[in-house]
C-alpha cells in the first residue's frame, strides 16, 4: 500500500517528523540506510538550548524545548535527559554586557534566567578559571542522548522503517539505490547534511564539528557551560572556528566541544582543529588536561547559507517538504520542526510563525 | 618533518623487544615505546634476569634502542617519529560473562598472575581457576607456589581434545608449557577437564563458585575466582592507522607487513600464538624493515612451526557452546555502562547496539564488552577513533607549552 508520507532520514529531525505526522493518522514510511539516530544526531552533544540570535531562532528553540518537556516525560531512562541548565560565561565586561542583554531578552520572553557575579560563578562552577567577569544561567535548558530519543520517536509513531539507501528523492517519489521506486502522498527530505545528494539544489552544506569525551568525573562541571562568544564564532559564515562548550553527561563523563569547519565532508579527526578546540577549553577549565580522554569523534552539521533551517514545502519539487539545515541546533529544534511540518501538511495554523524558515526564501534571495 | 628514527616500535613485550633489538643490531636508529613503566610485556614484565627473557631484556638494556616507557601511542602522530613503524601491541584477556563475573574477587587469570607477581598475597587463600588453556595452569602453579589453596582448576575443553594436544607438546619446550606441565603434576585431582564455571556467588565479594562437570553442579567455597577464556589482540592502534584487521587480528604478509606501507605488525597482534611466535615475528619484521630479507627468510620455518602450534592451541581451547551462554538476562555485559544481557541481545550489529544502549561507550570503549559481543554474537567495535588507549587530554596536544 502506498504510504501517505515518505520520509528520508531517521535522524532526530526525520524521527520527530515521523512522530508528528503519524499523530495526524497518516501512514508514514521512513527510509534510513544507517542506524536510527546514527547520523549527525549520534555525533551531536544533545544540548537542548534556547538561543536568541534572532526572534525566529528564539521562537524555534523555545517552542522546541516546551515540546521536549512533554517528550522526555514519556521516554525511557536511556534518553538520559538532565535539566542541567546552560551557563553562559562572560570573560570580560563586554561579554558581561551581552549576558545582561540576554538576561533582559529572556525576561521579556518569559524564559527564566539568572545573572551570576564572579563570586557566584566560582561557587557554581569551581573548576572554571579565576578572573572571569560573570555569567548567566538558563536553568531550564537541558541535555539528552539523542539517538535514543530518535529511536523512541520512530517506535512510538508506529511508522514503518525501511533500511535502504535513497538514490533520488523527487516530488512524491523516492528512487532507491537498487532502482526500486516508491510513490507516496508526500515526501519529506530529512537527510541532514546529505539532503542535497538526493535532491540537488537544496542549499545545505556540511559543517564539521569535533568532540572529545572523558572518563567519569562526577561534579567536575554541573552545567552545560558555553562561552558567550559562542554565537559570534558559530555563525561566522565561513572558515573555521572553535568555542568553549562543555557538557556534564549524566554518568559523570565530560563532553568537550566545539569546532566548526566548512565544506569538509570526511569524518577524520582534524588534529589542528582538535588542538585549537581543546586549548580554548583549557583556558576556561585549567584542570581539563589531567582528565582522561577516552574517545574523539566528528560529525557533519547540515548548514545553510543564511544560518536558518529549511522547514516547509520545497517549491522546486511539488509534494516534497524539507526538514533539514539546522546546523548546530538540530537536536534542540527537532521537536518544533516535526510539529511545523505536521501543521503545514494538515493545513492548520503553525505552532508559531515560522515564515523565516520556509524554504521558498531560497528563490527570492 | 624529517623522522628522527629509522624505526619506531610500539609495545615492549617479547615481539616488540625482539624487533627493536634486531633492528638496532642492523644499525638502525630505533625508538621503542610502551605504556607500562617497565618493558617486558605481559609475561616478562618485572622479570629481569631469568632464562631466555633475561637474554632479551639484557640485550635490550645493552643496546642503543631508545626506550620510552609510560608512553602510549594514541594516534597517527606515532607515524612522525620514525620512517617505519612496527606494531607489537600484544593482547588482552577475553572475559566471558556469567552470573557474578563482575563481583570483586573475580579476575582474569593473567590479571591474577600479574597481581601475584606484583606482591599480592594469596597465601592460604582459597582459589578457583576456570576457563581454558595453559595460562590457567601457569597461574595455578604460581598461586600454589605462593601458598594459595588452589581448590580447583576447571578446564572447559574436553579430555579427548586435550590428550591430542598434550601429546604434541614435547616438540614445543616453551616456558608456558613447562609451567603447565609442572602445574598439572602439582595439581593432580584439583585439575578437571570438561568442567566449567556457571556462576559466582557472594554479597560484596566472591564467596563461592558454582561449577559443572559431567552433568553435575556443585558449589566450591572460594574467595578468588580467576577466569581465562583466551586472549584478544589489541588492534585499536593498528585499525586507527588504517591497517587491515581481519577476524580480530592485524592481517600481515610474509614480511609481517600490514596493508599500510611502512607499517609492520608482530606478536599477539597478528593472531594469538604465545611468546615464541611473538619473538620470531618481531625478528622477521625488524629484518624485513631493515632490508635484510634473506635473513628474515631463514626464520620462516620457525614461524610456521609456532603458528601451527598456535592454531592447535586455539582449536584445543576454543570455548564450547555452553560457556558462551552462561550469562543470565540480568548479567552485565558492558561493565562501564552497566548494560545487562537482556538489553544487549536484541540488536543485530554493534552500531545499533551502541546507539540504543550506550554499550561500549564507557571507559573501556568496547575493549571488554566488544570482545564479549564478538565472541557471543560475532560483531564488535568497528569504528576506531583516537585515542587508541585512554590518555590524558594533555596527551592529545602537541608537546609544546600549554
Ligand atoms: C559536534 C556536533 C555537536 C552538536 N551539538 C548539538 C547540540 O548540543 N544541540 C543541538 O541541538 N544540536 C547539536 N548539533 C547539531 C545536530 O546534531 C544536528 O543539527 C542534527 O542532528 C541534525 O539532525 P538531522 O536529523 O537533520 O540529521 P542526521 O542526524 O544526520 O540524520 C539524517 C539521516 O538521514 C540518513 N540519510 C541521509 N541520506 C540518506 C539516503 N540517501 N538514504 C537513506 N538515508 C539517508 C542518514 O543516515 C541520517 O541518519 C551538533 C552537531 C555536531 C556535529
Ligand atoms: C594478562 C596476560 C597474561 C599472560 N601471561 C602469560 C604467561 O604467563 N605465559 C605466557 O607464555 N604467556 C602469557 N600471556 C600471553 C602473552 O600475550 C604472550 O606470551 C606474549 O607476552 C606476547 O608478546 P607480545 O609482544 O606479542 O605482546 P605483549 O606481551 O602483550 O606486549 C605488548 C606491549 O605493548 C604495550 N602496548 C599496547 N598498546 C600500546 C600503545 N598503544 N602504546 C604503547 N604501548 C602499548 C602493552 O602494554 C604491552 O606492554 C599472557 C597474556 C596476557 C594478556
Amino acid at each position: 500500500m502506498k504510504p501517505d508520507v515518505l520520509i528520508v532520514g531517521a535522524g532526530i529531525v526525520g524521527s520527530a517528523c515521523a512522530w508528528e505526522l503519524s499523530q495526524l493518522g497518516l501512514r508514514v514510511l521512513v527510509i534510513e540506510d544507517e542506524a536510527v539516530g546514527g547520523g549527525a544526531t549520534a555525533a551531536g552533544m544533545g544540548h537542548l538550548v534556547v538561543l536568541d540570535g534572532s526572534e525566529a531562532e528564539f521562537e524555534l528553540s523555545a517552542a522546541s524545548l516546551r515540546l521536549w518537556d512533554q517528550f522526555v516525560a514519556r521516554m525511557p531512562e536511556g534518553v538520559e535527559y538532565s535539566r542541567c541548565g546552560t551557563l553562559w560565561v562572560a570573560a570580560d565586561q563586554e561579554e558581561m554586557a551581552e549576558a545582561q542583554r540576554k538576561h533582559n531578552f529572556c525576561a521579556a520572553h518569559g524564559v527564566r534566567s539568572e545573572m551570576l557575579d564572579p563570586v557566584q560563578l566560582a561557587e557554581t562552577e569551581p573548576n572554571l578559571c579565576p578572573g572571569l567577569a560573570g555569567g548567566l544561567v538558563l536553568p531550564d535548558d537541558g541535555i539528552l542522548f539523542a539517538p535514543v530519543a530518535a529511536q523512541w520517536m520512530i517506535r512510538d509513531s508506529k511508522a514503518e522503517l525501511l533500511r535502504a539507501t535513497v538514490a533520488r528523492l523527487e516530488g512524491r517519489r523516492a528512487i532507491l539505490a537498487d532502482g526500486t521506486v516508491i510513490e507516496a502522498g508526500i515526501t519529506v527530505n530529512a537527510a541532514g547534511a546529505r539532503a542535497p545528494h538526493i535532491t540537488p539544489g537544496i542549499p545545505v552544506t556540511p559543517r564539521k564539528g569535533q568532540l572529545v569525551i572523558t572518563d567519569r568525573y562526577p561534579g567536575f562541571i554541573r552545567h552545560e557551560i558555553v562561552e558567550l562568544g559562542y554565537l559570534k564564532l558559530a555563525h561566522a559564515a565561513s572558515g573555521e572556528s572553535v568555542a568553549f562548550n562543555v557538557q556534564p553527561r549524566k554518568n559523570g563523563q565530560v563532553l568537550v566541544g566545539s569546532s566548526r569547519q566548512h565544506g569538509v565532508k570526511t569524518h577524520e579527526i582534524d588534529r589542528h582543529m582538535l588542538e585549537r578546540m581543546l586549548r580554548r577549553a583549557i583556558e576556561y577549565l585549567p584542570a581539563l588536561p589531567q582528565l582522561a580522554a577516552i574517545r574523539c569523534w566528528t560529525g557533519l552539521r547540515p548548514a545553510t547559507p543564511d544560518g536558518r533551517a529549511l522547514v516547509g514545502p520545497w517549491p522546486a519539487q511539488p509534494g516534497m517538504y524539507l526538514a533539514t539545515g539546522h546546523e548546530g541546533l538540530g537536536i534542540t529544534a527537532a521537536t518544533a520542526t516535526g510539529r511545523l511540518i505536521a501543521d503545514y501538511v494538515a493545513n492548520r495554523p503553525p505552532i508559531f510563525d515560522a515564515t523565516a524558515f520556509l524554504p521558498e526564501r531560497c528563490f527570492h534571495a | 618533518m624529517s623522522a628522527p628514527f629509522d624505526i619506531t616500535v610500539v609495545g615492549a613485550g617479547p615481539a616488540g623487544i625482539a624487533a627493536a633489538v634486531t633492528a638496532v643490531e642492523s644499525g638502525a636508529r630505533v625508538l621503542l615505546i610502551d605504556d607500562n613503566p617497565r618493558p617486558g610485556g605481559q609475561i616478562w614484565r618485572g622479570d629481569w634476569n631469568s632464562g631466555r627473557e633475561g637474554d632479551w631484556l639484557n640485550r635490550l638494556a645493552a643496546s642503543h634502542v631508545q626506550l620510552e616507557t609510560s608512553t602510549a601511542a594514541i594516534d597517527e602522530r606515532i607515524l612522525d617519529k620514525g620512517r617505519k613503524l612496527i606494531l607489537a601491541t600484544g593482547a588482552r584477556e577475553l572475559f566471558l560473562p556469567f552470573p557474578g563475573w563482575t563481583l570483586p574477587g573475580v579476575t582474569g587469570v593473567g590479571g591474577l598472575q600479574a597481581l601475584i607477581k606484583g606482591g599480592f598475597d594469596v597465601a592460604n587463600k582459597r582459589i578457583v581457576l576456570a576457563g581454558s588453556g595453559p595460562l590457567l595452569l601457569a597461574c595455578a602453579s604460581l598461586a600454589r607456589e605462593k601458598g594459595a589453596s588452589v581448590m580447583l582448576v576447571a578446564e572447559q575443553s574436553d579430555s579427548a581434545h586435550l590428550r591430542g594436544f598434550t601429546a604434541s607438546l614435547w616438540r614445543h619446550p616453551g616456558k608456558l608449557i613447562e609451567g603447565a606441565r609442572l602445574g598439572l603434576s602439582l595439581l593432580g585431582s584439583a585439575y578437571k577437564t570438561n568442567c566449567w564455571v556457571e556462576s559466582a556467588q557472594g554479597r560484596e565479594h566472591v564467596e563461592s563458585v558454582q561449577l559443572r562437570h559431567a552433568g553435575r553442579t556443585w558449589q566450591e567455597r572460594s574467595v578468588l575466582l580467576a577466569t581465562g577464556f583466551g586472549l584478544v589482540p589489541n588492534t585499536e592502534l593498528a585499525a586507527l592507522l588504517g591497517c587491515h584487521v581481519e577476524d580480530g587480528a592485524v592481517h600481515v604478509g610474509d614480511w609481517q607487513q600490514t596493508s599500510r606501507p611502512s607499517i609492520y605488525a608482530a606478536g599477539e597482534l597478528t593472531g594469538i600464538g604465545g611468546v615464541d611466535k611473538s619473538i620470531v615475528e618481531g625478528r622477521i619484521a625488524a629484518l624485513a624493515a631493515t632490508g635484510r630479507e634473506a635473513e628474515a627468510r631463514t626464520l620462516f620455518s620457525d614461524r610456521t612451526t609456532w603458528r601451527e602450534f598456535a592454531a592447535g592451541l586455539l582449536r584445543t581451547f576454543a570455548p564450547r557452546p555452553e560457556v558462551l551462554s552462561l550469562a543470565a538476562a540480568n548479567t552485565p555485559i558492558c561493565r562501564c555502562e552497566d548494560i545487562p544481557l537482556s538489553e544487549v541481545a536484541a540488536h543485530g550489529n554493534w552500531r545499533d547496539l551502541k546507539l540504543a544502549t550506550r554499550c561500549g561507550m564507557g571507559f573501556c570503549q568496547g575493549r571488554i564488552c566488544g570482545s564479549i559481543t564478538r565472541a557471543l554474537y560475532g560483531y564488535g567495535p568497528n569504528s576506531p577513533r583516537p585515542p587508541a588507549v585512554p590518555a590524558p587530554i594533555q596527551a592529545l596536544l602537541e608537546e609544546r607549552e600549554l
